[in-house]
């Protein structure tokens, strides 16, 4: 894969374009062909899964309801988190930002002792972009998902939110392991792969002493936190460690213990298409060791809840669904945009249709502002999201902001595009201007088109369509033409 | 067809069809400009079936480019032109289905934002009279077979707003199993997108390209003479393709099949 569409430092604000990425990612054929296969999978397996379900839309309006009504009250559940957590044994932390959590976390596991974490996938973490902070303060850190360890070893970014590596095939990753685990004779089959992820990763379990973990759900009845995964290393990080730091925005919080009932049937089927996630885990605070119980698990545990821009997006009432996410990545699989290209071309740790209307927002509309536009508003995500977000609608919320803030002052008088747009919206105020625009139409349109009626190169902006699609000329005669000379002629 | 023809004909072959009906047209600015053969074709069948259409001429454009764009604020007085323009109507029907999805998913929320009571009462009464062409003639009219011949291999593109945002199912492939002579082939990857997504296909050409060689490939294994949608938009999309590639395949409105009968096949 060339370097070019290489995930490497995926961050908002200095990624190119999503047109400019896109293009690069469109060439890449190998790129392409594991996205699809990997996408179409995932898509047949969640179908089924789905289809067994006879309350499948009951469920989904429910997700909505606990997810609306946690936002609705947000305050409220995150201080009940605070204090049951706290009376578990959990230590709270308030992070402000990307910047605040990188610090908390970095002193937390200073004061563990360690110069080591063990991690579960955590997409907070990527999206804070930790690990390199961590490396900073001298802090190595072994991710534990094989995913994750596939693009940290390969120095590579995730392009999906639940499989992460998804844009590999399996010998890309005998490549980068026989390099990294200097194991030259690795075959090439998952069972041999996967032998060599768990021998290179068992010894840092056992030997670890910190780990660091993200958050599927907080749970503000209990102070408990909920993690799903497939692979057991999640379990290993949450109760080898002496020391246990989660990470999570603070849009993860729900109510009651009992949600869970509603939002794991959602989840597992809709991320991965099983019924249930291989590994549920919920753990509460930390066991006081004091003779009566085993002693089992983290002695210490810290949970750092991040607001970065997360207060900004709820504060827009017509943005605010997209904090209504759990992460399962339906909408990327679905998306015929993401499925051309893959997640990079996204430049950001959150790709696909919720990348689009997350990653602007937590940049608070001051970078990638080409993303509201990375969608044809096919409604496919709407259709298979778990708890139906309107993600069609919140896109054409965030155009309308990057347009005004494109627009504002001396700079927009500039800007063609909003200067084309201004001109057809006062045209098709008046019938009498909408007519002529129509002819004039027709007269401008003349030199460019071809002989046998078509167009094939427009100019400018328009200039796109042109790329791969000719143009048909207008009729000599518009509808409403036609309909006058027929009342005239009387037939 | 004389009158006496058409009236037997019209009698023998709709299902249990109510009293005449004034059909408003709302032909849609790009339809009115592009292909005016879209919206004769609406008035043929309409008109066919013993309905009269009626056509306000200050009629523009609903807004969805301008909305879906991002530019709210133009796209807002095409409200109320909307409403002067087909408040009296007794049914009004558009030969698109965005359009149409534009109107029922975003006309409430525009009149809300403007805090004008006057027109969110008139949208809320309006709305439930605004039908896709197709969604007409099957959820309005109940009809499956509108006496239609054509005779060519066909397959049928579901416009994503059609799908998603109208629900129109399998109502236009219904309406089109009923066409005499039409040999009727199923387009695989039907609900996938072509890639048109207005704006979309000049911003993110690129992307849009690509969308758009998956689905000229469905629509040539189909071996189809002709590919045919509830909207226009996709079709000149996917037209522009098939064209630049001389694949010799057609684009053709759903109405415009429709329309077809003896008489317009000699």
């Amino acid at each position: 894969m060339g370097g070019l569409v290489s995930g490497v430092g995926l961050d908002p604000k200095t990624a190119p374009t999503f047109p400019v990425a896109a293009k690069m990612a469109l060439g890449d054929t190998q790129l392409r062909k594991n996205v699809r296969h990997a996408t179409d999978v995932i898509q047949a397996k969640r179908a089924r899964v789905v289809a067994e379900m006879p309350d499948w839309q009951a469920l989904r309006e429910a997700g909505k309801q606990i997810r609306q009504h946690t936002m609705e009250n947000l305050d409220f559940y995150l201080e009940e988190f605070e204090a049951n957590c706290a009376r578990a044994g959990g230590v709270v932390h308030w992070a402000r930002d990307a910047e605040e959590a990188r610090r908390i976390v970095v002193e937390l596991v200073k004061a563990s002792g360690s110069d080591e974490v063990i991690k579960i996938k955590s997409m907070t973490t990527e999206e804070i972009q930790l690990n390199s902070a961590l490396e900073a303060a001298g802090i190595h850190a072994y991710e534990t998902d094989l995913a994750e360890l596939i693009l940290q070893l390969g120095e590579d970014r995730p392009s999906h939110i639940v499989v992460p590596a998804l844009h590999k095939n399996r010998h890309e990753i005998r490549e980068i392991f026989r390099r990294e685990m200097n194991l030259p004779e690795l075959g090439d089959q998952p069972h041999d792969l996967a032998d060599a992820a768990r021998m290179f990763l068992r010894e840092k379990f056992l030997r670890v002493k910190t780990g660091v973990s993200g958050a599927n759900f907080l749970i503000a009845e209990t102070g408990g936190v909920c993690i799903v995964e497939s692979e057991g290393n999640g379990r290993m990080c949450l109760t080898l460690p002496e020391t246990l730091i989660t990470v999570a925005g603070i849009d993860k919080v729900i109510p009651r213990f009992q949600d869970l009932e509603v939002l794991l049937q959602l989840l597992p089927r809709s991320a991965t298409g099983e019924r249930m996630n291989p590994y549920n885990s919920v753990w509460t605070g930390v066991d006081a060791a004091d003779g009566a119980s085993l002693g089992d698990g983290p002695r210490a545990f810290h949970v750092v809840l991040m607001d970065n821009a997360r207060t900004e997006i709820l504060a827009d009432e017509e943005a605010r669904q997209t904090l209504h996410c759990i992460r399962c990545a339906a909408c990327q699989n679905a998306c015929p945009v993401y499925r051309q290209t893959g997640g990079h071309a996204y430049g950001s740790v959150y790709a696909g249709p919720i990348g689009a209307i997350l990653t602007p927002q937590l940049q608070e509309m001051h970078h990638a502002q080409s993303l509201p536009y990375a969608s044809s508003l096919c409604g496919a995500c709407y259709e298979v999201c778990p708890v139906k977000i309107n993600i069609p609608e919140v896109l054409i919320h965030l155009r309308n902001k990057v347009v005004k803030q494109n627009t504002a002052g001396v700079a927009g008088l500039f800007d063609v595009e909003a200067g084309a747009m201004k001109a057809m919206a006062m045209i098709f105020r008046s019938e009498r201007r909408f007519r002529a625009a129509q002819r004039l139409g027709r007269v401008a349109e003349s030199p460019i088109a071809g002989s046998d009626g078509w167009i094939r190169w427009l100019p400018g902006m328009l200039g796109g369509w042109t790329q791969v699609r000719d143009l048909q000329e207008m009729p000599k005669e518009t509808f409403r033409d036609w309909w006058e000379r027929r009342g005239r002629n009387g037939d | 067809m004389d009158s006496e023809r058409r009236l037997n004909f019209v009698c023998e072959c709709s299902l249990p069809s109510e009293a005449s009906l004034r059909v408003s047209l709302f032909i849609t600015c790009y339809n009115d400009t592009l292909f005016p053969e879209t919206g004769k074709a609406v008035v043929r069948v309409l008109e066919r079936l013993g309905h009269t259409v009626e056509f306000p001429a200050g009629q523009t454009c609903c807004g969805q480019m301008h909305w879906n764009t991002g530019y709210q604020a133009e796209a807002m007085p095409l409200l109320s032109r909307f409403v002067d323009q087909f408040r009296e109507a007794e049914a009004v029907v558009a030969p698109s289905s965005s359009c149409v999805a534009m109107m029922r998913d975003h006309y409430p929320k525009m009149a809300a934002s403007l805090e004008d009571a006057r027109l969110i009462a008139e949208i809320d009464e309006l709305l439930p009279k605004v039908f896709e062409f197709s969604e007409f003639l099957t959820k309005r009219l109940g009809l499956e077979d509108v006496g239609a011949y054509y005779p060519h291999r066909v397959t049928y593109h579901a416009s994503c707003h059609g799908l998603r945002n109208l629900g129109l199912g399998d109502g236009p492939v219904r309406l089109l199993k009923a066409v005499r002579g039409i040999d009727l082939v199923e387009l695989p990857g039907l609900e996938q997108c072509c890639g048109f997504g207005g704006t979309f296909a000049v911003k993110n050409a690129d992307v849009s390209g690509a969308m758009l060689a998956d689905k000229m490939a469905a629509v040539l294994e189909t071996k189809a003479e002709a590919c045919t949608a509830c909207d226009n938009s996709c079709l000149m999309h996917i037209q522009g393709a098939l064209h630049r590639q001389k694949t010799g395949v057609r684009t053709v409105h759903l109405a415009e099949i429709l329309a077809g009968d003896e008489e317009v096949a000699r």
